[in-house]
């Protein structure tokens, strides 16, 4: 069709290259632990291409959500009707998450450092922060229990990429350990940026950069890092969204363009 | 055999929203307003505003729009929370002024995250004298709140060692008050769709307050006793009031007013604006009801949902 071509060939944006990068990464997982907004698109995306079998754990305490429409919010009505299972707080947080049952857990920040600890919580001290944000959530039990962190930030700057943070709010597992008490997970294994991908393998290992997005240079990337920003050995570059992604995406996953703004 | 109403906790528990917050919340109270995005108990909110109560703590996972206007009307002086913030949809700006500015006043700010809010419930549901968790370690909130405590294991880990764990203290608020879709007139009370943290804010708390949409006949929740989250024995008072959660939902009710949301934003930012919003649609009211006709049936049926009935269940009976 005219139109699908018109669509499948229109520039790619920022939050379709996002959610097309951290889909492929989440080839061959099984249990999710997301949000709303691109962890949504990225997820649904994956279930349409390299992991059908995935299911998505809603903070609210849904599992095995069909919505008939795209969800607004984590506690969207249409998440419920229809799930294969909703169950509490106490048992999402203590027997879902810290029993061990999420493979990878999606999270966000405002900033976040080379071991992968994030800070959610406030800009300035903690006492009179120049700016409070809202505080974990659950992102503190995501990170200590799930078996890898994926992080999406959809700005790349020194001041959100930053070399000590202005508070610890969701520890990594390099924090926990020199507290005396040995981490479940790996803590964030992926952070998905406008500029390309860092990684890290788990404890004892800092974020490195691992891919640029295409146009995009090794310098631009470390310019906008706070800290000294390491490379790995095999540096690549983003495969650019495939026809068919972007198809999926555009089409089936969010026709309506609810994320992908 | 019927079991008719005690006379402490039974008899005449069903009482307009006005009694239940003259009788149960007093200056100073510690209060448990529970409902996680879904079921939020705002009229209740509304109505401790209308009577002007003061020096509140109140506890709350996700304390939102309904706490913002709380701290607004001058309640609070202190928030145990473990997320301020409008859902997905922007910030508080009252509750910001408060932490940022100390405008009008400061506010003391207990921080946790979500797991650590719903072991002080059960903690204080289950009179522990503290509730273990895996989470914290390395993290700086135990620094900025001392109710965040590491202790070591009396029990060896699974290799022999010796293991450390944080744990939170109980919370025991003076009263929880909870919203729910139905509940028959001694207090047994069902919820379907999430079901958050209101059973354990119900037990931990010294009395207890359901608001529901419906009153239903006994023979309703007991036609389906495993939907019935709180038992009647854990509640003291039971207010009717519909449409009392909005701008949350009720599953099989009403949506939720997302554009209230969005627009929460931009009224809280400003405190002129916060402070009219509060007169007209608050103060300007006088009870819930006033404020739903107040939004009218139009507006209502902007938020009606259809039909969805679960499939039933066979509870069988002896032959």
């Amino acid at each position: 069709m005219s139109g699908d071509r018109t669509r499948s060939t229109r520039a790619v944006t920022s939050s379709e290259l996002l959610s097309v990068v951290a889909a492929r990464e989440l080839a061959g997982r099984r249990t999710v632990f997301a949000g709303i907004g691109l962890p949504t698109l990225a997820t649904e995306l994956a279930r349409l291409t390299v992991a059908p079998g995935i299911e998505v754990v809603y903070e609210s305490g849904v599992c095995g959500a069909h919505p008939s429409h795209l969800p607004e919010t984590i506690a969207d009505a249409v998440l419920i009707t229809g799930a294969e299972a909703v169950v509490s707080m106490a048992t999402l947080f203590g027997s879902v998450l810290q029993g061990g049952h999420i493979d990878v857990g999606f999270l966000g920040a405002a900033q976040i450092d080379r071991w992968g600890s994030l800070n959610t919580s406030v800009i300035g001290e903690w006492e009179s922060p120049s700016v409070r944000l809202p505080g974990s959530g659950g992102a503190v039990e995501v990170m200590a229990n799930a078996r890898e962190v994926f992080v999406v930030m959809r700005r790349h700057t020194p001041r959100s990429f930053a070399d000590v943070l202005d508070f610890c709010t969701t520890p990594g597992p390099d924090r926990a350990l020199a507290d005396g008490i040995r981490p479940l997970g790996a803590g964030v294994t992926r952070v998905i940026t406008e500029l390309g991908v860092l990684a890290r393998a788990g404890v004892g290992d800092e974020l490195r950069l691992v891919a640029v997005h295409p146009g995009v240079s090794v310098e631009q990337v470390r310019a906008a890092t706070g800290w000294e920003l390491k490379t790995a050995g095999r540096l690549a570059t983003t495969a650019p969204p495939t026809s068919a992604e972007l198809r999926l995406l555009r089409d089936d996953v969010d026709p309506n363009r609810v994320y992908l703004r | 055999m019927e079991r008719t109403a005690g006379a402490g906790r039974g008899a005449g528990k069903v009482l307009s929203m006005r009694e239940a917050v003259a009788a149960f919340v007093h200056d100073g109270d510690t209060v448990s307003l529970e409902g996680f995005t879904h079921l939020i108990p705002t009229a209740a909110g509304h109505e401790i505003i209308r009577q002007g109560r003061r020096d509140l703590t109140v506890v709350r996972m996700t304390a939102d729009i309904v706490v913002d206007q709380m701290l607004a009307a001058g309640c609070v002086t202190r928030l145990v929370s473990s997320f301020v913030g409008n859902s997905s949809a922007g910030s508080l700006g009252e509750l910001r002024r408060r932490i940022e500015h100390a405008d009008p006043e400061p506010l003391v700010f207990e921080e946790y995250s979500h797991y650590g809010m719903v072991c002080r419930y059960l903690a204080g549901a289950q009179r522990l004298p503290f509730y273990p968790l895996r989470s914290y370690a390395g993290s700086d909130l135990p620094s900025v709140n001392p109710g965040i405590r590491k202790v070591t294991s009396p029990y060896p880990a699974a290799d022999g060692s010796t293991e450390d764990i944080y744990v939170v203290p109980p919370v025991h608020p003076d009263v929880t008050f909870i919203h729910a879709q139905r509940a028959d007139r001694r207090g047994n009370t069902q919820i379907w769709g999430l079901t958050g943290v209101q059973a354990e804010a119900v037990y931990a708390a010294e009395k207890a307050v359901v608001v529901v949409e419906e009153l239903v006949a006994d023979e309703v929740i007991r036609a389906d006793p495993n939907r019935t989250l709180v038992p009647a024995h854990a509640v003291d008072a039971v207010v009717l009031c519909p449409r009392g959660a909005h701008p949350s939902f009720a599953q099989g009710y009403y949506d939720r007013d997302n554009a209230f949301y969005r627009a929460w934003s931009a009224i809280s930012k400003d405190p002129a604006r916060l402070r009219g919003w509060l007169e007209e649609w608050v103060y300007g009211t006088a009870d819930h009801a006033a404020y739903v006709a107040k939004l009218g049936e139009e507006f209502w049926a902007g938020l009606a949902v259809g039909e969805a009935p679960s499939g039933s269940v066979d509870y069988g009976r002896r032959l």
